[in-house]
């Protein structure tokens, strides 16, 4: 009985929660490492994008709300999505043609493309803030929880709950369809093929056919999706606040350099390997060996490897060992 | 002379623009202006001389801002010494703990190849060393905290002038540089900007929640002074004086004796604020004039046209001989020192450290627009963005709203789409730095004042 009340409760504090964050990561982390593999340049403007389509989604969402529109038990952001999906994909098509075609066609160094991409964080964190403020935002409705502490108890008659949240549901189940459709069109169909083709080795597309624009289009096409998604989901989950999601590039990167840069399937994984360190290594494991040890030999301090404040160090020093012993990360980039 | 007619005509307009601040707003806030550009001036130089002379990118320049501010408060706050009582010798315990940690690790590495019961040597050290670590220093860390939490908390400085802390200052971000520089200096560009964007952030989470070494997030206020303070200077006879020479044709005008004593006492005041601040100007000046020497010198030296060498061909520069890897090295940790030097100065002028200030927003990003606005690998290009970019960073927002004003005023004032762009109006100034870095990137990409190589 115990031992079942320690396994519940990592469940329930431990992996729970990281397998939701962790989707919310890699969801940004595939998009870093397409842009990375396909126009291959860091795109420091990922947070601010994801909270550009995250305000799109609130906004529609409250117009939503006020005509009278739901989805029942499901938040109705679901509903909304959709459409900040579409005005982030007019957005980065317009960013693209306005910004990023020039350096392309001039074959500027990746590094420049870096900058002009610091310069479009700024414009889009302006426009974020000047739309919708720097205010926390909540805009999730229906049902919140879908397993009750109190009701696993019961059903149960473990002294531990686990509680599960329909957000964290909601962002495994999006996160799954939206990664398998992913990775079918990167793998199955022509298009995705060439998208490939043209990051394994650019000349060589060229030479067969590949039309660079499409490619280009396609790419962008796809990290709006993927940022407005992922960015919409960690709102929920969490709340939605400019600031935090700024601050989120960071792990997203670190995701994407640990699961090998270019990489989408290893940035994929990298987004779990940041979101499970994090939360491992900064939890107290006091109770769980209370429930594990006889009671002599109880621990007397929290077992804290480290404090919560350190949660976002522990990712970017495992991206520190990771650029020491292997450049390329876990799973070797630049294969696409 | 004509020569440096775009530098002359540049910086005339610049300062004409700070002048015309402290004609229109006010002289104490003209002032403050100067002041945060020339320590701009100094971090953009910091950050041009990677970048600029030789191409390293550096997203790190917040952690050694930090690092700066942190010297600050350990050379000029006086030591507490009930903390160094209680917790002091466990903290030197582990100070040389980390030491021998780091030597014996240096001595493995040295001594040994490269093998599979190497690595495990040296994970066992560190796993051990670690927990040892955390072992001695633990009940030190709460006992150095609980010395009177409200007040103290941490272990203080040493006590002594705050100047000193701008070469201190420098030490410590030229350290910090010194490591980050043997771990990342060998990955590529982009990987490089990454991180060392993150270290920077591992950097200022050490700093906010290490609570024992500068009391973190809790603030660190009332740090000394190079300068006099203003009550100090309202009660000396000469400064009196001295204000009421400068207005003598405003004092004059009043006649009744109360209210005269009345006005003096304004002037003296608002006068007190802008002496203060002239003096931060002029020492912030003496720096930026010293650096600007050093850093012009080093371009033109030799060892600069060597730097341009590795920049623009490093395969060619390898080729002739030059140590690519050591000159990378030594030029990550120059500008990074000098970004420090920078991170102090900024503490003294605002009299405390907030470590809760850092964001990678203001600086990091912030300074890059600087220098690529300004003109990389020109020392003077740098300075007038430094002085450019915070101009109008702190100047966005009047300029803002006289722009929505101007553009609204077909509609009324209770109007909810002018009242929406009023209340937002903070946010302008990241609107300006986007489009302003954009346009200059694409139309004029060395800058305002490009590079100019002297051929002889």
């Amino acid at each position: 009985m115990d031992s079942l009340n320690a396994i519940v409760l990592l469940l329930n504090y431990l992996f729970v929660p990281a397998l939701s964050y962790g989707s919310q990561l890699a969801l940004g982390a595939i998009f870093v490492s397409l842009i990375y593999g396909i126009l291959r340049f860091a795109y420091f403007t990922a947070g601010d994008l994801m909270s550009f389509g995250t305000m799109f989604t609130i906004l529609f969402t409250w117009y939503f709300q006020s005509i009278g529109i739901n989805l029942g038990f499901l938040p109705t952001a679901l509903l909304a999505m959709p459409f900040g999906i579409i005005i982030t994909i007019l957005y980065v098509l317009a960013k693209d043609k306005l910004v990023f075609s020039y350096y392309r066609t001039q074959k500027s160094p990746p590094v420049m493309l870096a900058m002009v991409s610091i310069g479009t964080m700024f414009v889009t964190q302006a426009i974020v803030r000047i739309i919708i403020g720097p205010f926390d935002r909540r805009f999730f409705d229906g049902e919140k929880f879908i397993l009750k502490a109190n009701e696993f108890k019961e059903m149960t008659g473990l002294n531990e709950g686990l509680t599960i949240k329909s957000t964290q549901v909601i962002t495994l189940v999006v996160t799954v369809v939206v990664v398998s459709i992913l990775f079918w069109f990167l793998n199955r169909t022509k298009t995705g093929k060439s998208m490939r083709a043209y990051s394994d080795n650019e000349d060589l597309a060229l030479l067969s056919g590949i039309d660079p624009k499409k490619v280009v289009m396609i790419t962008w096409v796809i990290a709006a999706i993927l940022a407005t998604i992922g960015g919409a989901l960690y709102g929920l989950d969490k709340s939605f606040k400019p600031f935090t999601y700024f601050n989120n590039m960071l792990p997203i990167f670190a995701a994407a350099i640990v699961g090998g840069i270019g990489n989408p399937f290893g940035a994929f994984l990298g987004g779990y390997v940041i979101a499970f360190s994090e939360i491992l290594l900064t939890y107290a494991y006091k109770k769980f060996f209370v429930y594990l040890l006889p009671e002599s030999l109880e621990p007397d301090g929290l077992l804290q490897l480290l404090s919560t404040d350190y949660k976002f160090a522990v990712s970017f020093s495992i991206l520190v060992v990771v650029l020491l012993f292997r450049p390329s990360g876990i799973f070797k980039g630049k294969v696409l | 002379m004509r020569k440096n007619l775009d530098i002359i005509s540049a910086y005339s307009i610049m300062l004409g623009l700070i002048i015309l601040v402290g004609f229109l707003q006010s002289w104490s806030m003209a002032l403050s202006i100067l002041c945060l550009c020339l320590i701009s001036a100094v971090m953009t130089m910091g950050a041009n001389i990677q970048w600029g002379y030789a191409g390293l990118i550096n997203f790190g320049i917040m952690g050694y801002t930090a690092l700066g501010g942190l010297a600050a408060v350990l050379v000029s706050v006086p030591p507490v010494r009930e903390a160094w009582q209680v917790g002091g010798f466990n903290m030197i315990l582990c100070a040389f703990l980390i030491a021998f940690m780091v030597f014996s690790i240096r001595f493995i590495m040295k001594k040994y190849n490269q093998s599979k019961k190497r690595s495990y040597g040296i994970a066992a050290i560190i796993i051990v060393g670690l927990i040892l670590l955390r072992l001695i220093s633990a009940p030190a860390i709460e006992s150095i905290e609980s010395v009177s939490p409200a007040t103290t908390g941490f272990l203080g400085g040493m006590g002594l002038p705050i100047l000193f802390s701008w070469i201190v200052g420098a030490f410590f971000a030229g350290a910090l540089a010194y490591i980050i520089g043997k771990i990342a200096l060998g990955l590529r560009a982009d990987y490089l900007a990454i991180a060392t964007l993150l270290i920077s952030e591992i950097v200022i989470s050490v700093i906010k929640h290490e609570d024992w070494l500068a009391r973190g997030v809790k603030n660190v206020i009332g740090l000394k002074r190079p300068v006099p303070y203003e009550v100090d200077l309202q009660s000396k006879e000469w400064f009196i004086n001295l204000v009421e020479k400068f207005n003598q044709g405003t004092l004059n005008l009043i006649t009744n004796t109360l209210e005269r004593q009345e006005a003096l006492k304004q002037l003296i005041i608002e006068s007190s604020t802008v002496f203060v601040k002239l003096c931060f100007a002029g020492l912030f000046t003496i720096v930026v004039i010293i650096l600007l020497i050093i850093t012009q010198k080093a371009l033109y030296s030799p060892w600069g046209r060597m730097m341009r060498a590795i920049r623009d061909n490093e395969e060619a520069a390898n080729a002739m001989g030059k140590n690519v890897v050591k000159q990378h090295l030594l030029i990550f940790v120059l500008g990074s020192a000098i970004v420090g030097i920078a991170g102090a100065m900024m503490v003294t002028y605002d009299g405390l450290f907030t470590p809760g200030s850092y964001r990678p927003m203001r600086y990091t990003f912030l300074i890059w627009v600087m220098v690529i606005v300004g003109g990389s690998g020109n020392n003077f290009g740098a300075i007038l963005g430094g002085f450019a970019v915070w101009f109008l960073w702190v100047e966005a927002a009047p300029i803002a709203l006289f722009l929505i004003n101007f553009f609204t005023s077909g509609l009324e004032e209770t109007n909810a789409f002018r009242v929406h762009l009023v209340n937002s109006i903070p946010y302008f100034r990241f609107l300006m730095m986007g489009i302003g870095l954009l346009l200059i990137m694409r139309y004029r990409p060395k800058g305002i004042l490009p590079e100019k190589i002297k051929h002889i």
